[in-house]
C-alpha cells in the first residue's frame, strides 16, 4: 500500500490561518489501511483541528467527507456539492489523490494533511516497513523475492556493504535488517549462494522517476 | 593488472616488496594548510596515501582536491571515491579530472550513508538526499572500463585509456561472513587490482578468511592489504568492537590494553605485533595503517615496525 504518516500539528494549524470554512478530506483506501487518513483518522482529526485553533482564537467549521478512493476520478466528484461551501480543502490522502483533487477543485486551496512515505506493507501492528520503491527495474527474480532498491539504504546491487551489523541489522538503523543479510539467508536456504556471485552491471533507473514524469501509454487501450 | 598503470604502490607490490599504506583526512575548510601539515609528519612512511571521500558523511575539502595537494608535497595518494554523493556522470568527470592531476590511485567505497553523518558527533546533513546510482562494484567496473576500454559506462568512447591503479575496500568479518570471500571474487571480476580490508584485531578470524580467499586463488589476482588501526585505549577498543560494524576486537586484546601502565606504548606494541602477524599470512602483501586525527602515532609505530624506509622503486 501506499504509506503516508501524519504532518505534525504545529504545521496544520499554521497552514489554516485565515480560513473560516474546511473540508477535511480521507481516503478508505491506503491511508485507511496505515491508519493515517481514512474515515477513523479524519473523525479524530476534526475536533483536534477545531479545538487547537479555538485555543488561538480561531473559530473553524469543519466538514469532513472520505472517499472510497481519492486517486478516481469518480470518487472525488462526490465533493463537487459539498466544495463550493467551503474556503479550503484539506486532505488526508496520498500525493496523489490530493492532486486529483486540487485538480478538480481549481478555486480551493489544497492544503496537505499527511506526508506521503513509502510504498510499505503492515509488518505488525503499528509497525509499517517499506518494500518497493517504483524503481522500474524490478530485480526481486534475482534477489529472491527481497528488494535491495527499497530495503538497502544504499540500494546496493551487489551484496551488502560493510556496514552490516553483527546481528544482521543495517548499519543506518539498529531495527532494520540489512536486506542484504536476509538475501544471502535465503540464498543459502534454497542453495543457491552461487547466484549472488554474478557481477551486477549498473541499473537503469530512468524507466522510472529519473527518466522525468512518468507517463504509460498503452496504446492497445487509448480509444 | 594493467601494465599501462605505473603507480608508486603498483610498482612496490609488483616488486614483491610489503606495501604500506595510511589515511589522511581532509580538513574541514578551505586551508590547504592541514593537508601539507599531514603530509609533512607522514612523508616517507608509506607508498601511497588514501585520502578519504567526506567520511561520516560530513563536508569536507573534497578528496580530489587533497589528493593533489599531497601530490604536490612529494606523497603519492590513493584518492577515494564513494557511490553516495555522485551519479555515474559525476563519477566518470570527476575520474578523469583527477587523472588530468597526475592522481592514479582510485577506490572505490558505498561510502557512509548521510543519516549516520558525523557519528553523532557532528551534524553532517542528515536531510541530504543520497545518490547511489551504482554500487561500489559497479563503480569498479567504470573505472576499468575507463582504463582497459577506454569507454565510459553509457558505450561512448573517451579519447584515451585513463590510467588508474584500482583499489576497494574489504571487510571480511563483516556479516553474513560467508558471502565476504565472494564478494572480494566480485570486486577483483569487476576491476580491483588492490583491496584494503577493515581493522584487523582478531587475528585468527581474519586469517581464516584470508585462507579462503587464497584457497579460491583470489590473492594471486588482488593485493590485499590488512587494515590495521593503532589502538590507543581499551575504551576505544571496545567501542570499535561494539560500535563499527566489521570490527572484531578480541576481549583478551582489551584487558591487555585496560591492564596496560602506558596504554600509548601498549597500543605501539599491539599495532607492530599485528602487523607482524599479517605479514605472515600468504597472500597479504601489505598493510593500511590509520591512527584516526593521531597521525603523529604512525611516525612512530611504522619504523617500529621494521618499515622504513620505504622501498624506491
Ligand atoms: S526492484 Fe524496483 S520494482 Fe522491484 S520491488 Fe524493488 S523498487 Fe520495486
Ligand atoms: S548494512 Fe545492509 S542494508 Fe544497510 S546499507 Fe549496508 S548493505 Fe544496505
Amino acid at each position: 500500500m501506499i504509506v503516508a504518516e501524519w504532518k505534525p500539528l504545529p504545521e496544520l494549524l499554521a497552514g489554516l490561518k485565515g480560513y473560516k470554512n474546511l473540508l477535511l478530506v480521507g481516503c478508505a483506501t491506503c491511508v485507511a489501511e496505515c491508519a493515517a487518513g481514512g474515515e477513523r483518522e479524519v473523525n479524530t482529526l476534526a475536533p483536534t483541528l477545531h479545538m487547537a485553533l479555538k485555543n488561538q482564537g480561531q473559530d473553524i467549521n469543519i466538514i469532513t467527507r472520505t472517499l472510497e478512493r481519492a486517486c478516481e476520478p469518480e470518487f472525488v466528484e462526490e465533493l463537487a456539492e459539498i466544495a463550493p461551501q467551503v474556503d479550503a480543502i484539506m486532505s488526508l490522502s496520498c500525493g496523489i489523490g490530493m492532486q486529483l483533487i486540487a485538480e478538480r477543485f481549481l478555486d480551493k486551496p489544497l492544503l496537505p494533511g499527511v506526508n506521503t512515505t513509502s510504498l510499505a506493507i503492515r509488518e505488525a501492528p503499528g509497525l509499517w516497513t517499506a518494500r518497493c520503491r517504483a524503481c522500474g527495474d524490478c530485480v526481486l527474480g534475482e534477489t529472491f523475492g527481497l528488494c535491495p532498491v527499497a530495503r538497502c539504504a544504499k540500494s546496493l546491487m551487489n551484496g551488502p556493504c560493510g556496514g552490516t551489523r553483527k546481528n544482521g541489522r543495517c548499519e543506518v538503523d539498529e531495527n532494520t535488517d540489512c536486506i542484504w543479510y536476509l538475501i544471502v539467508e535465503r540464498a543459502k536456504a534454497r542453495g543457491e549462494l552461487e547466484s549472488l556471485n554474478q557481477v551486477r552491471q549498473p541499473k537503469t533507473w530512468s524507466n522510472s522517476a529519473h527518466g522525468g514524469p512518468k507517463r504509460i501509454v498503452r496504446e492497445d487501450l487509448r480509444s | 593488472m594493467s601494465s599501462r598503470v605505473q603507480t608508486n604502490l603498483q610498482k612496490v607490490l609488483a616488486a614483491g616488496h610489503f606495501a604500506v599504506t595510511a589515511e589522511v583526512g581532509p580538513p574541514q575548510g578551505p586551508n590547504p594548510e592541514p593537508v601539507r601539515a599531514k603530509a609533512a609528519i607522514l612523508k616517507g612512511l608509506a607508498d601511497a596515501y588514501n585520502v578519504t571521500d567526506n567520511q561520516t558523511a560530513v563536508v569536507r575539502m573534497s578528496s580530489i582536491a587533497a589528493a593533489k595537494i599531497l601530490l604536490d608535497e612529494g606523497l603519492e595518494p590513493v584518492m577515494q571515491m564513494t557511490c553516495r554523493d555522485r551519479n555515474r556522470i559525476a563519477m566518470q568527470s570527476d575520474l578523469l579530472g583527477a587523472s588530468a592531476l597526475g592522481l592514479k590511485n582510485v577506490l572505490a567505497l558505498s561510502g557512509d550513508h548521510q543519516k549516520a553523518s558525523g557519528a553523532g558527533k557532528l551534524n553532517g546533513h542528515p536531510g541530504a538526499k543520497n545518490v547511489y546510482d551504482v554500487d561500489s562494484i559497479q563503480l569498479l567496473g567504470i573505472i576499468k572500463g575507463l582504463r582497459d576500454e577506454a569507454r565510459q559506462q553509457g558505450g561512448d568512447a573517451i579519447t584515451e585509456p585513463a590510467p588508474f591503479f584500482i583499489g576497494a575496500a574489504w571487510t571480511p568479518l563483516g556479516p553474513p561472513v560467508e558471502f565476504r570471500v565472494p564478494r572480494l571474487a566480485k570486486k577483483i571480476a569487476a576491476g580491483a587490482d588492490f583491496v584494503q580490508t577493515q581493522a584487523v584485531f582478531d587475528l585468527k578470524a581474519f586469517a581464516a578468511q584470508v585462507k579462503k580467499a587464497h584457497e579460491a586463488g583470489l590473492t594471486e589476482k588482488v593485493a590485499i592489504l590488512a587494515g590495521i588501526i593503532v589502538p590507543r585505549s581499551a575504551g576505544m577498543l571496545t567501542y570499535m568492537n561494539k560500535n563499527v560494524p566489521g570490527i572484531e576486537v578480541p576481549e583478551a586484546l582489551i584487558a591487555r590494553m585496560k591492564g596496560a601502565k602506558d596504554a600509548k606504548a601498549e597500543g605501539m606494541k599491539v599495532t607492530v605485533e599485528l602487523i607482524q602477524a599479517v605479514r605472515e599470512l600468504p597472500g597479504v602483501k601489505g598493510v593500511h595503517l590509520q591512527a584516526i586525527e593521531a597521525e603523529e602515532l604512525l611516525a612512530e609505530v611504522i619504523p617500529a615496525a621494521g618499515l622504513t624506509p620505504r622501498p624506491l622503486v
